[in-house]
């Protein structure tokens, strides 16, 4: 067994045919960006716009200065959250879009929260531990309704999940508008400020707030959850075949809740920072997209927790860079949206494209057509 | 070429593109290598216009692949196809289709809920983007007139029985004008009777010179039958070839594989020490309608004892056996092994020592992406050794497990690491097996366990099978194949309408009174 506590790498007879998997895995995400890139070109030049001026100014907007360096980061967070909570359930074969209302769910119990123990002068370090597992639980009990919905009674969790991200951000209005309205609020309904003892500090010599450490940790822990435990294995073949899963008398209801709460609970984790590192409350700047984004980001991630990490960051970059571009090209604030949606579409369609082509590896499997 | 007026008039059809006739197919020094393994060495074959060629081999042998490459689904890695003698270039399945090769597959590619008519005119390389729907099924009436065989046009494919469907697969083919039809194990989803009827037209097909067909097959029944000329691979290389006429069964068995032992056929003890029972106590399954399909069914097993389900296929047993298996609720009634009820939990399965080799293990006991040395841990990757603490996976300790039962169980795969949706389905089998009777066994749910299998294999399953019962395990075994049954089963049991209708000892019973049961008397 000495051998077995040691060797991790890459078994001697590794065989071709996954490193070329794993090589089309990166390369065909990789191409459908390129193809995106082009289509988008070609958008902005009927315009006429210069492309090539867009691109640059989103690398200088989202890379260019340790401040857009900063900026990009900062936006990434929300992103690898709902990535995160997109690609977990992904891995057991669901299609969970519901990190939208997870995140709102989140965010709007924690700044509920803080309400009483605010007023009450709680401890702000034992205030904020308590926010974060109550924007967890809240956001993980949330998903873990479409988990469950789908092993009970068959309910499809794409249509639960976006179902409940509606009813997630009327239940916020709801109390926004008016139990928890703080009356100083008069625009913008909002909850009573959370004060800024309280808020989330940046990460020492930076304007990075703490949520990108707590993004990282978590992207590597479910990487390690799911590729190395037993957990992560019960939900590979849950995901690969429930019907095998079931003969093996895993426990695929717990394992779907189970995926489904972890998913809210990134989710839930990403409302708490926005509220309590960004807006310093919650109201309907909650609403902003972040959980749609990350289904995208985990798109391109092919569902790998670490690969979320940089995907996330490059489109935080995109949305760095927004104000950027609006007064340098003169374009509305959509424009990103476009890129995001041109993105979306080429990268479903190139999902087709796996096991197209002969030099990643010799055709996959045998009796369909 | 006279016998069907299936030529000409064909040839008046959009896709015919005027082909007429049989005509033959040659592979020259045909080579494809998957990473380090050759499937495929040198292989040059003959089949003749108007042959019906069989291709034997045991699992593994590399048949799939030769019939891939011809198709153009898989690049060889070396030779040439001659069509009529000139060398055709096939790049994708496409182009042999435009070839006029086509290629049915053991597992169906109907669209379930299209109509017979509409899965044949979807299934045209140049169906139009607007259909006419009216003039396409005048002429799919007029085309089935000429065949010789027919299926309902109107019925949705969902509905046909598998034998119906089959032919449908051929029909596709026919109305596409192909005329070089490639079969890869056409029957195992069929009974020997439809068997029989499909094969037989076919060959008066080809016998007539309409078309020329190549068949991969484990039967040698159906080669003595209908086949005029076979060649056998063993272990990617050609291994023989001839005229069926020349050529005994036991010609043709050392060919495919060579003077090696086959298992013995393992004795039957008479006195076993019993392990457990499993007992079935009034259960009751639905299906997927939500309609009954078994019906308060009682049924015990004792250790050292294999009962045989025998039974036309859907009157319940694959229900039964996902019930069993956990893959199904049940709608009534209990499972109790050793006196103690099995819910089919990983504790129960583990506790119980039950285990089970389902049909289809692609479908029903694998995940395809999954390397070959996971699908063996499906068992024991949240025990020690594998896992530390219930919950930390050892891979090293996975892969030598694996690396163990490949080479205790003769599974052909290229290493541990590989997919095992790349294995040969019989390969595919074997690593179920594996998984399934490398621990002490104490119950077996095993269905149809030799679909697909060469000879050697079936034997060397059904030994194991023995093998088990001597040990003291209890075992069900559902099979359509009643042969097997006759061969394996200490007690026979008839399944009809959801029933189980007739039970007997096997030394008390016969071929016959079985088949009135099974045909529901
Ligand atoms: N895509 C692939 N990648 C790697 N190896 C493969 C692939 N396809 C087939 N093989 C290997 O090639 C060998 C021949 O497989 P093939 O499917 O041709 O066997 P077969 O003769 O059809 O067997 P069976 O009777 O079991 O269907 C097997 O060892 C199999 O593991
Ligand atoms: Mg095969």
């Amino acid at each position: 067994m000495a051998q077995a506590e040691t060797s991790f790498a890459t078994p001697p007879a590794y065989d071709t045919a996954r490193i070329r998997a794993s090589i089309e895995a990166v390369a065909i995400p990789l191409g459908a960006l390129v193809a995106s890139a082009i289509i988008f070109s070609v958008f902005l030049t009927l315009l006429g716009k210069s492309p090539l001026q867009f691109f640059e100014l989103v690398w200088r907007g989202g890379f260019g200065s340790s401040f857009s360096l900063q900026n990009t980061l900062q936006r990434a967070t929300p992103l690898i959250l709902t990535g995160l909570a997109f690609a977990i359930p992904a891995r057991i074969g669901l299609v969970m879009i519901g990190a939208e209302g997870a995140l709102v769910i989140g965010g709007f119990a924690a700044a509920a929260l803080a309400i009483p123990l605010v007023s009450a002068e709680a401890p702000v370090y034992l205030t904020m531990l308590l926010m974060v597992l109550i924007a967890m639980a809240a956001g993980g009990a949330w998903n873990a309704i479409a988990g469950w919905l789908k092993h009970s009674r068959g309910v499809n969790e794409t249509i639960s999940t976006l179902l409940l991200t509606y009813i997630a951000i009327a239940i916020m209005n709801f109390f926004v508008e008016g139990a928890l309205r703080d009356p100083a609020s008069q625009n913008k309904p909002s909850t009573m400020p959370i004060g800024k003892d309280y808020m989330v500090g940046n990460i020492p010599g930076t304007d990075v707030h703490w949520g990108l450490v707590f993004g990282l940790v978590l992207a590597v822990a479910l990487q390690v959850l799911m590729s190395r435990t037993t957990f992560g294995f019960a939900a590979r073949v849950t995901g690969g075949n429930p019907r095998a899963a079931l003969a093996q008398g895993l426990p695929v209801g717990t394992l779907i809740v189970v995926c489904s709460a972890i998913a809210g609970a990134c989710a839930g984790l990403a409302g708490y920072f926005e509220v309590a590192a960004i807006h310093g409350q919650a109201n309907a700047s909650l609403v902003a997209g972040y959980g749609f984004t990350g289904i995208l980001v985990a798109f391109l991630a092919r569902h790998n927790p670490l690969m979320i990490v940089p995907v996330a960051i490059m489109f935080g970059a995109i949305e760095a860079s927004g104000g950027l571009i609006q007064r340098r090209m003169d374009m509305p604030d959509a424009t990103a949206l476009v890129l995001q949606g041109i993105i979306f579409v080429v990268l479903l369609a190139s999902d087709s494209l796996y096991g197209r082509f002969a030099i990643f590896q010799p055709k996959i499997s045998t009796e369909r057509t | 070429m006279t016998a069907l007026a299936l030529p000409e008039d064909l040839s008046s059809h959009p896709v015919a593109g005027g082909r007429t006739g049989a005509f033959s197919l040659e592979t020259v020094s045909m080579t494809k290598v998957f990473g380090s393994l050759v499937a495929l060495d040198d292989v040059s074959i003959k089949v003749g216009a108007g042959e019906f060629h069989a291709l034997l081999g045991e699992n593994g042998a590399g048949k799939s692949t030769l019939v891939k490459c011809i198709m153009g689904f898989y690049q060889p890695t070396r030779g040439q196809l001659l069509v009529d003698n000139r060398e055709v270039l096939i790049k994708a399945p496409a182009d042999a289709q435009a070839a006029g090769i086509g290629m049915v597959y053991q597992h169906f590619t109907l669209v379930p809920c299209l109509t017979a008519a509409e899965n044949m005119v979807i299934s045209r390389a140049d169906a139009p983007a607007v259909i006419k729907w009216a003039k396409e099924k005048e002429e799919l009436q007029a085309f089935m007139e000429r065949m010789p065989f027919r299926v309902p046009l109107n019925t949705v494919a969902a509905d046909l029985s598998a034998g119906e469907k089959q032919k449908l697969e051929i029909l596709k083919q026919l109305y596409l004008n192909q005329r070089f039809l490639i079969l890869d194990e056409p029957t195992s989803v069929l009974t020997p009777g439809e068997a029989d009827e499909i094969l037989g037209l076919l060959h008066d097909m080809a016998r007539a010179g309409d078309i020329t067909v190549l068949m991969i097959t484990h039967k040698f029944r159906e080669v003595n039958a209908f086949a005029d000329r076979v060649t056998v691979l063993r272990r990617g290389k050609l291994a023989g070839s001839g005229s069926v006429n020349d050529l005994s069964t036991d010609d043709m068995s050392k060919m495919m594989i060579g003077e090696a032992q086959m298992r013995e056929k393992a004795p039957r003890l008479a006195r076993v020490e019993p392990k457990s029972t499993i007992e079935i106590a009034g259960l009751s399954v639905d299906d997927n309608e939500g309609m009954r399909a078994v019906d308060a069914v009682n049924l015990k097993i004792r250790g050292g004892e294999i009962v045989g389900i025998a039974g036309v296929s859907g009157n319940g047993q694959s229900e039964l056996v996902e019930a069993l298996a956990g893959q199904r609720s049940l709608a009534g009634g209990a499972v109790i092994v050793n006196g103690r009820r099995f819910d089919a939990t990983r504790k129960d399965f583990a506790d119980l020592k039950v285990f089970g080799l389902p049909e289809e293990p692609l479908k029903n006991a694998a995940v395809k992406r999954m390397s070959v040395s996971e699908n063996i841990a499906f068992r024991s990757f949240d025990k020690a050794p594998m896992a530390s603490i219930g919950w930390w996976l050892k891979p090293a300790a996975m892969r030598d497990n694996a690396v163990r039962l490949i080479d205790k169980y003769h599974v052909k795969t290229p290493s541990a690491e590989t997919p095992i949706e790349n294995l040969s389905g019989g390969n595919v089998q074997r690593t179920i097996l594996a998984r399934e009777l490398s621990g002490d066994v104490n119950v077996l749910i095993v269905a149809n366990p030799c679909f697909g299998l060469d000879f050697a294999s079936v034997a060397e399953i059904r030994a194991q099978l023995i093998d088990q019962r001597n040990k003291g395990a209890a075992i069900l075994l559902v099979s359509e194949d009643l042969d097997e049954i006759l061969e394996l089963s200490d007690r026979v049991a008839v399944m009809s309408g959801g029933q189980i209708t007739y039970q007997a000892p096997i030394d008390e019973t016969d071929r016959n009174t079985i088949g009135k049961y099974m045909a529901g008397h």
